[in-house]
């Protein structure tokens, strides 16, 4: 049951993604480019609504679904890592024009070239993992 | 109900992304998609190599389903719930586009020059892709979390790092689009 509540929310995020052009190259190209409102709306839309049920969850203690306390852990703290972290995912985000939630989107959209981008961001994530400790964060 | 066929505005668009954000963490979970990049490492069995994919990969198969309904979801929105995949992007940015011999600009709902079939055999467009997905993979996982972790999740809850990670994901794309793109296309 809980398993096709998760497939729901998935499937509500795959569509929300590809429907609002979010999972295509071009709106993220635009985005930087600051020739358009379009995906500053749907960040900033998203981040206000957001904010607002976050604080009031926690404000108002309101419980889960099923009852339980939420706990919102909070970020480690640090500076270096998220900076570094954040500017090589960047370059990474406008040059696929892809991040992790679309990548997903457009293979269910049919571009099989988007496999190239999963692969390469799975062994991205690997290279993290083995270098991990030299790197500041 | 001929709107769903069209692109969704951004205010449809951001509040269902708060309101998928929201069900998630009403249901005990987080919104949170990169990590399944790492929870698929150690599937793979990274964690013979690095100790960073040791984990009880178990306890993250609920964002594997996500992930999975993710797909789905692309599937549905691009085979039932549209007309007209061109994306109608500013007139302006399909003239820079062009410029830089990206001719499906407003034609297509991905360059072709990238993405297409025959953009296969392009050594070029393959690296781009390669090179863009290991730099997602490697900085998400470096800032601890993408556009949903930071962006939505960490700065709904008001989170210093994230802010930090969202500027460097800004540094990072308007570098590349506005100082690269012009030496690489």
């Amino acid at each position: 049951m809980r398993t096709l509540v998760y497939l729901c929310i998935g499937i509500l995020f795959g569509i929300t993604m590809f429907k609002s052009e979010a999972a295509s190259w071009f709106r993220i190209y635009e985005m930087f480019k600051f020739e358009s409102f379009h995906m500053y709306g749907i960040i900033g839309a998203a981040l206000f609504i957001g904010s607002i049920l976050v604080q009031s969850i926690k404000r108002f203690k309101i419980k889960s679904f099923y009852g339980e306390k939420i706990n919102f852990a909070p970020k480690a703290k640090g500076f270096k890592r998220y900076l570094f972290g954040g500017i090589i995912f960047g370059l990474g985000w406008a040059l696929a024009g892809a991040c992790p939630g679309p990548m997903f989107t457009l293979v269910g959209a049919g571009y099989i070239s988007i496999f190239i981008v999963i692969i390469a961001a799975l062994l991205g994530t690997f290279l993290y993992g083995l270098f991990k400790d030299r790197l500041p964060h | 109900m001929n709107w769903i066929y069209e692109p969704w505005p951004w205010y449809i668009a951001g509040p269902m992304i708060a309101f998928i954000m929201f069900l998630l963490i009403m249901v005990d979970k987080n919104f949170g998609m990169s990590s399944n990049l790492r929870t698929m490492c150690t599937i793979c069995g990274a964690g013979n190599k690095a100790d960073f994919f040791k984990f009880d990969w178990k306890a993250q198969k609920w964002n594997l389903v996500v992930v999975s309904g993710t797909i789905i979801g692309g599937f549905i929105g691009s085979y039932f719930l549209s007309t007209n995949l061109a994306v109608a992007i500013h007139p302006e940015t399909i003239s820079d586009l062009k410029a830089l011999g990206f001719e499906s600009a407003g034609t297509a709902y991905l360059p072709t020059e990238l993405f297409g079939t025959e953009a296969l055999r392009s050594l070029k467009s393959v690296l781009v892709l390669t090179i863009g997905g290991l730099f997602v993979g490697f900085g998400a996982r470096y800032a601890g979390g993408c556009t949903s972790g930071h962006a939505i999740s960490g700065l709904s809850n008001l989170q210093l790092p994230s802010l930090i990670a969202v500027i460097g994901f800004f540094i990072g794309g308007l570098t590349m689009i506005h100082f690269i793109f012009p030496l690489l296309f």
